[in-house]
C-alpha cells in the first residue's frame, strides 16, 4: 500500500526516499522523517490498537509522546522486542516491524470487545468490590482471571542483548524543551557564556516550531529562524544540544535524569553504538520549557478512531506532509484548533463543519476561518460520533437541540490547553491554580529552576520567545555570568487565542465519554466515584485508575478534575492535584541499570588463591560480595560426601584452607592497647607482644558485633582480623569512636584486608607440613604454643605466622603479602603431599567449627546475643570499668534467666539432620501457636562423630541440658536432647597435635 | 541525589557519604554513673524534628572523616557542615525547637 493521504509537498520529511514497514503484517509504505503514526495515516490507518480494559477499536489520538491509544511493540528479533511504545514516538526505519496490542484474534475483530459489552458490569472500583473473599478464591479464581485480562505488551523472553551507557555531567544552565520558549532560553544562557545543556524528547529540535507554517520570526519563516537559532547553538563550543533526550526525573538538588535514544531510530544500527544513555545532569539552574498538552473534549463515544486532538492533526499535515482524512468536523473549545482548520484547509482538506461550543467566540483566528469559508457553527458542541472502527458520522448539539448526523471521516478536538507542570512539579515545586486559565501553574519553586512559556501558561509565540529569553538570562546570571542579558526575538503570528474547557462537553451524556483513554475511565466512573463517597482527587484516581496509565493521564488529569469538581460541586482548586512522579514518560530498564550489569552491578571479589582452587575443582560458594571456595569434590561425590572425607582428613592427619576473606585491620599508636580496651570487651593491656587472643566487640547496646583473632605485633600495634563480612562495618565503628568520642588517642587505622593472604593449615600434621618452609621462627610445640604470633618468613616470603585453631586441631593461619598468597599455598601444598594434604572448603571449615562449639556471628547471634547468651563470658575483661557495650550489659534484662543461650542438640536418630532455623519447643502437641523456646542455628552431619549435631538458641538453655525438646517439622516433631555445645575433644587435647 | 558539602573535601555526591545519626550526643564519660534510664535515653532517644536537624555524616567514600551537618529535613537541604567537635552554628538553633 502507498500513501494516499500524503500531501503533494510541504512537511519535514523527504518524500523522494521510501520506507517499507510492517504494522500486524500488513506491509506499508512510508518515507523518511516519518513517524509510525503519520506513516500509517498516510495510508489511511487511524485503528492503531485496542483499549486496555473494554478492548475498544482505538485510533491515534495525539502526535506526541501524550498519545495514550497507539500503543506498539516494535520487533527487532526475539530478544530485541520493545512493548508499549507510542506509535507518534516512533521513527519509521526501513523494515520497521510493528504490532499492535491489546487484541486477539485481530485488531479488527477482537473478543475482548465483549467486556465493552459488559462495561455496566464493569463500572468504577470494579476490582475492589469484587475480588475480596474468601481466601481461597484467590488463587483459584480472581488471580488467573486478572493476570490474563491485565498487562499490557509483553515482553521479550531473552535477556537484553543491547548495550546501554551511562554519563554524569555538570552544566550551568539545562533547558529542557526546544520550542520557542526553550531554544530562546538556550540562546540568552548561552550567549553569556554559560554552559548549556540543551535537550527534547523528540527526534528534532524545536518543538512547536517544527509544526509551524504560518508565524514569521525576526521576519523570516518559524521554522528558517529555528534553523538559524539551532545553528548558532550548535557551533556554541559551551552548548551542548540533546535531541532524542528526555528529562524524565527531576531529583534533589538540580539533579535531572535524562533518557537519550541512540539506535531506535536506526534500520541497522551499528554494533559500536549504546541503544541508550542515561545522563545524570547536574545543573546549577534549569529552565523548564515544556509546553502545554491539548486536552481531548469528552462526550460520548469520544475514543472513536478518526476522533484525534486538533493540534495534532494540524502537526501531521505541516510536519509529516499527512492529511488525518479527506471530510473533517472540527469540535472545539478554544480558538487554536481554528488555526488547526486554516491549516488543513490550506493542504486541500474539507472542513465540513467548525463547531464551537462557546456562544461568540471572536478574533483574528475566527474572522480568518469565516473568511476562509469554512462554515463555522458557534454555541455548538459535540456531542456523539458513530460508525464502528471509524468515525461515519457525529452528532451535534446546540442549545439542547440535536442537529442532523453530520458525515465525516475526521473529527478533531480541542478542549484547550494543559501546562506541562510535570517537571516542576517532580522538583517539589508548589502547583497554584490560575482561575484565568483554569489551569494549574507553578507556584513556589523549590530547585533552583524556572518555567517558561506554555508550561507556566505563557501563550503565545512572541509571549513565549520574550519569557524563554528572560528566563535564559535570568537562569544565567543566578549561575554567575553576571552579563546575560535578554534579546527575545519579535514574532509575527502564532498568537494564543483563548477558551478552553474542562470536563463533559456542555449537554452530553457522561455513558462513554472517555476521560483516560489509556485506562478506559469514563466520565460516569468518575460520577460513580462521588457518589460512592470519595472526595479526594488523589481517592478517585485509586478508584477509578484515571490517570494511572503509562501516560499518567497527560491527556486526561485536568478533565478529570473538571468532571470531579461538577460532581462534587466543589472549586477545583479545593480537590486538588494529583502527584506527578517520575519517569514523565516510560524509560527502559536498560538506561536504568546502563553499566550496571553482571560484574559491575554485582563485583566478585576473588582471593589470591582463586585459580589454584577452580583448577583443582572447587565448587564455590558466594559470602558477601567473595567468591568463597565451598568444597573440593573428587570425580563423582557430592557436597556430603566430599565434606565428610575433607572433615576426616582434617582431624586424622592435615588439611589446607583459604581463609584471605578473613577482614583485617592494623591498628596502630602509643594508644592502641587502650583504644582496643575501649573497642572490644577483652583485656589487651596485658596481652603480651606475639600473643593472640580471641577477641569480641560489642555495639554500645550490649549485642555481639563481631568477632575474630587479634594479633599484637608489637607494643603499639595490632593485627586485627574480623569477621569475612564484617570488615567494614566493624573499621566504620572503630573509625566512629576514635574520631568523634575519643580524638584525644594517638591511634591509626588501616584496612589491610586484601593486603594479606591467609593460609590455614590445620590437623595433627599441621607443623610437620610448615616446618620445613618456616625460616625465623621456632615452631615448636614449647617455643610456639597455641595462640601465638611471630614475623618470619616461609617460602621465601615475610610472614605473620599465627598459631591458632578453628578446627580444634592444631593449626596456623599463615599471612602472606596477597601477592604470594598462590606461591606460598602451592609450596605448602607440596610439602604436605607426604601428609596427604587435603585442601577444604568453607562447607568443612563450618562442620569441624561446629563439632568444637564455636559460634559463627550473625548464624549463631543475630544482633540480640550477648557474649553471655552465646557462651562468651569468659572473654570479658571483668576489671575494665568500660567499654563499648558494657553499660548496657549491666541492665536487669540483659542478665535473664529465660535469655536465649547457646546449646548443642543431639537427635535419637544419629542420621537425622535438623534443618537450621527450626524451631524449639516443649511438646509437640500443643495447639497452634506453640511456645517457641529456641532455634537452631547450626546443624551438619558429623563424619568424625558419626552422627549429627546441631547448634541452638534456646531460652534458658544452659539449665535445660540434659532435658529433652522437639523440633516440629511437616513430617512430624523431632525429638532432640540438649547437651553442651562442644561435642568433639572438650578438653581441647587434640591443640597440640 | 544531594550535593553534601564535606568541611574537607568539598561538594561531593552523596553515594560518596554515609549517615550517622543525630549529632552532638556525645557518650557519658562514666556510663557507669548513668541508671537505666538514663543510659536508655543516651541509646536510643532521638529528636526526630521536622525541621532544622544537626546530623553525623562520614565522608566514607572520600577522606574518611566524619562530620557534622544542619538538613532541613522539609526540604532536604542542607544549611551548614562543620568539623566534629565544633559547636552547632548559633543561626542554626532557631527553626529547629
Ligand atoms: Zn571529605
Amino acid at each position: 500500500m502507498t500513501g494516499q493521504f500524503r500531501t503533494a509537498k510541504g512537511g519535514r520529511i523527504d518524500r523522494a526516499q521510501k520506507l517499507l514497514f510492517s504494522f500486524d503484517d500488513v506491509v506499508y509504505e512510508g518515507v523518511q522523517g516519518d513517524t509510525l503514526a503519520s506513516a500509517l495515516l498516510a495510508n489511511g490507518v487511524h485503528l492503531m490498537g485496542r483499549s486496555y480494559k473494554y478492548h475498544r477499536p482505538r485510533g491515534v489520538l495525539s502526535a506526541g509522546s501524550d498519545e495514550p491509544n497507539a500503543l506498539v511493540g516494535l520487533y527487532r528479533d526475539k530478544a530485541r522486542y520493545t512493548p508499549n511504545l507510542r506509535a507518534p514516538c516512533v521513527e519509521l526505519y526501513n523494515g520497521l516491524m510493528a504490532d499492535s496490542q491489546n487484541r486477539w484474534p485481530s485488531l479488527r475483530w477482537d473478543i475482548g470487545i465483549i467486556n465493552d459489552a459488559l462495561s455496566p458490569l464493569l463500572p468504577a472500583g470494579f476490582y475492589y468490590k469484587t475480588f475480596k473473599w474468601p481466601a481461597f478464591a484467590w488463587k483459584k479464581y480472581y488471580e488467573p482471571f486478572i493476570r490474563a485480562a491485565a498487562g499490557l505488551g509483553r515482553s521479550p523472553t531473552l535477556a537484553d542483548p543491547d548495550r546501554y551507557d551511562n554519563r554524569w555531567a555538570h552544566c550551568d544552565v539545562l533547558v529542557v524543551g526546544s520550542g520557542p520558549a526553550g531554544v530562546s532560553a538556550a540562546l540568552a544562557a548561552a550567549e553569556s557564556g554559560a554552559r548549556v545543556i540543551l535537550c527534547d524528547e523528540q527526534a528534532e529540535l524545536g518543538g512547536s516550531l517544527l509544526s509551524d507554517v504560518q508565524a514569521n520570526i525576526d521576519d523570516q519563516p518559524a521554522q528558517a529562524w529555528l534553523a538559524g537559532a539551532l545553528a548558532t547553538l550548535a557551533r556554541h563550543p559551551r552548548v551542548q544540544l540533546l535531541p532524542r533526550t528526555t528529562a524524565f526525573g527531576y531529583f534533589a538538588h538540580n539533579m535531572v535524569g535524562l533518557s537519550e535514544r541512540i539506535t531506535d531510530h536506526m534500520a541497522e544500527p551499528a554494533a559500536h553504538l549504546p541503544r541508550e544513555r542515561l545522563w545524570q545532569v547536574r545543573a546549577t539552574e534549569v529552565v523548564i520549557a515544556a509546553g502545554a498538552l491539548e486536552r481531548p473534549l469528552v462526550f460520548p463515544h469520544n475514543d472513536r478512531p478518526g476522533v484525534m486532538l486538533a493540534d495534532s492533526a494540524r502537526t501531521y499535515v505541516n510536519r509529516y506532509g499527512v492529511k488525518p482524512g479527506n471530510l473533517v468536523v472540527v469540535a472545539t473549545a478554544h480558538d487554536s484548533a481554528y488555526r488547526a482548520a486554516l491549516d488543513l484547509h490550506a493542504a486541500g482538506v474539507k472542513i465540513v463543519t467548525l463547531a464551537d461550543q462557546r456562544p461568540s467566540p471572536s478574533g483574528p483566528l475566527i474572522d480568518a476561518v469565516r473568511d476562509a469559508g469554512i462554515p463555522l457553527r458557534v454555541g455548538t458542541s459535540v456531542t456523539g460520533t458513530g460508525g464502528g472502527t471509524r468515525v461515519r458520522w457525529v452528532s451535534l448539539s446546540s442549545n439542547g437541540v440535536s442537529s442532523e448526523p453530520v458525515v465525516c471521516d475526521t473529527l478533531l478536538m480541542s478542549g484547550g490547553w494543559t501546562p506541562s507542570v510535570h517537571l516542576f512539579s517532580q522538583s517539589r515545586g508548589r502547583l497554584r491554580f490560575d482561575e484565568a486559565l483554569q489551569a494549574y501553574v507553578p507556584g513556589q519553586s523549590v530547585e533552583r529552576e524556572r518555567s517558561a512559556g506554555a508550561c507556566r501558561g505563557v501563550f503565545g509565540l512572541a509571549a513565549a520567545l520574550q519569557d524563554g529569553a528572560q528566563a535564559g538570562a535570568a537562569a544565567a546570571k543566578a549561575a554567575g555570568y553576571a552579563s546575560a542579558r535578554a534579546n527575545p526575538a519579535s514574532a509575527v503570528g502564532g498568537e494564543a487565542g483563548t477558551g478552553g474547557w474542562l470536563g463533559l462537553v456542555p449537554g452530553a451524556s457522561p455513558v462513554k465519554a472517555f476521560l483516560d483513554f489509556q485506562n478506559d475511565v469514563t466520565a460516569k466512573d468518575i460520577k460513580l466515584a462521588v457518589r460512592e463517597g470519595m472526595r479526594s482527587i488523589e481517592h478517585i484516581k485509586r478508584y477509578t485508575t484515571t490517570g494511572m496509565a503509562t501516560d499518567q493521564g497527560k491527556t486526561s488529569n485536568m478533565n478529570a478534575l473538571g468532571v470531579a469538581s461538577g460532581a462534587l460541586d466543589t472549586p477545583i482548586p479545593q480537590v486538588g492535584h494529583t502527584t506527578f512522579r517520575m519517569p514523565y514518560t516510560p524509560v527502559t530498564f536498560g538506561a536504568f541499570a546502563a553499566l550496571s550489569r553482571d560484574g559491575l552491578f554485582d563485583p566478585a571479589r576473588q582471593t589470591p588463591m582463586h585459580d589454584w582452587a577452580a583448577e583443582n575443582g572447587a565448587v564455590f560458594e558466594d559470602v558477601g560480595l567473595w567468591k568463597r571456595a565451598h568444597y573440593f569434590p573428587k570425580s563423582s561425590e557430592d557436597l556430603h560426601k566430599a565434606v565428610d572425607r575433607e572433615c576426616v582428613a582434617v582431624r586424622q592427619s592435615v588439611g589446607i584452607f583459604d581463609a584471605s576473606t578473613l577482614g583485617k585491620i592494623e591498628v596502630v599508636g602509643p594508644d592502641a592497647a587502650e583504644f582496643m580496651n575501649r573497642m572490644y570487651i577483652n583485656a589487651w593491656t596485658k596481652l603480651g607482644v606475639g600473643k593472640c587472643r580471641y577477641g569480641i566487640m560489642c555495639r554500645e547496646d550490649g549485642f555481639v558485633m563481631d568477632d575474630g583473632v587479634v594479633g599484637r605485633m608489637a607494643a603499639d600495634r595490632f593485627h586485627v582480623t574480623t569477621t569475612t563480612g564484617g570488615a567494614p562495618r566493624v573499621l566504620a565503628l572503630m573509625e566512629d569512636y576514635l574520631q568523634t568520642e575519643w580524638p584525644d588517642l594517638d591511634v591509626w587505622l588501616t584496612s589491610t584486608t586484601e593486603q594479606w593472604a591467609v593460609i590455614a593449615v590445620q590437623g595433627p600434621r599441621a607443623r610437620d607440613v610448615l616446618a620445613p618452609l618456616v625460616e625465623g621462627i621456632d615452631i615448636s610445640a614449647k617455643a610456639f604454643p597455641h595462640m601465638s604470633v611471630a614475623e618470619g618468613r616461609i617460602a621465601g616470603v615475610p610472614t605473620r605466622l599465627f598459631r591458632v585453631s578453628f578446627s580444634g586441631e592444631l593449626g596456623f593461619e599463615v599471612n602472606v603479602p596477597a601477592d604470594y598468597g598462590r606461591a606460598v599455598w602451592e609450596a605448602i601444598y607440596a610439602s604436605g603431599q607426604q601428609y596427604g594434604i587435603t585442601p577444604y572448603g568453607t562447607e568443612t571449615m563450618h562442620v569441624l567449627r561446629a563439632e568444637k562449639g564455636f559460634i559463627i556471628v550473625g548464624q549463631e547471634t543475630d544482633g540480640t546475643a550477648t557474649p553471655d547468651d552465646a557462651g562468651l563470658t569468659w572473654a570479658i575483661g571483668k576489671a575494665k570499668k568500660d567499654f563499648v557495650g558494657k553499660r548496657s550489659l549491666d541492665r536487669a534484662s540483659m542478665k535473664g534467666a529465660d535469655r536465649k543461650q547457646l546449646v548443642g542438640l543431639l537427635t535419637e536418630n544419629p542420621a537425622t539432620v535438623l534443618e537450621e532455623g527450626a524451631q524449639l519447643v516443649a511438646g509437640p502437641k500443643q495447639p497452634v501457636p506453640m511456645t517457641l523456646l529456641g532455634h537452631v542455628t547450626s546443624s551438619y552431619h558429623s563424619a568424625n562423630l558419626g552422627h549429627s549435631i546441631a547448634l541452638a538458641m534456646l531460652s534458658g538453655g544452659r539449665a535445660r541440658i540434659g532435658t529433652s525438646l522437639f523440633v516440629p517439622m511437616p513430617q512430624g516433631a523431632i525429638k532432640v536432647k540438649i547437651v553442651d555445645p562442644v561435642f568433639y575433644d572438650r578438653e581441647g587435647a587434640r591443640l597440640d597435635g | 541525589m544531594l550535593i553534601i558539602d564535606c568541611p574537607y573535601c568539598g561538594k561531593r555526591p552523596e553515594i560518596e557519604f554515609s549517615y550517622g545519626g543525630e549529632a552532638h550526643i556525645a557518650r557519658p564519660l562514666d556510663p557507669a554513673a548513668l541508671n537505666d534510664e538514663e543510659w536508655a535515653a543516651f541509646l536510643y532517644a532521638r529528636t526526630n524534628p521536622k525541621g532544622l536537624h544537626a546530623e553525623r555524616w562520614r565522608h566514607a567514600r572520600g577522606c574518611g572523616r566524619f562530620f557534622n551537618a544542619v538538613r532541613d529535613t522539609v526540604s532536604d537541604f542542607f544549611v551548614t557542615t562543620y568539623k566534629t567537635g565544633e559547636a552547632r552554628p548559633d543561626a542554626t538553633k532557631k527553626a529547629s525547637a
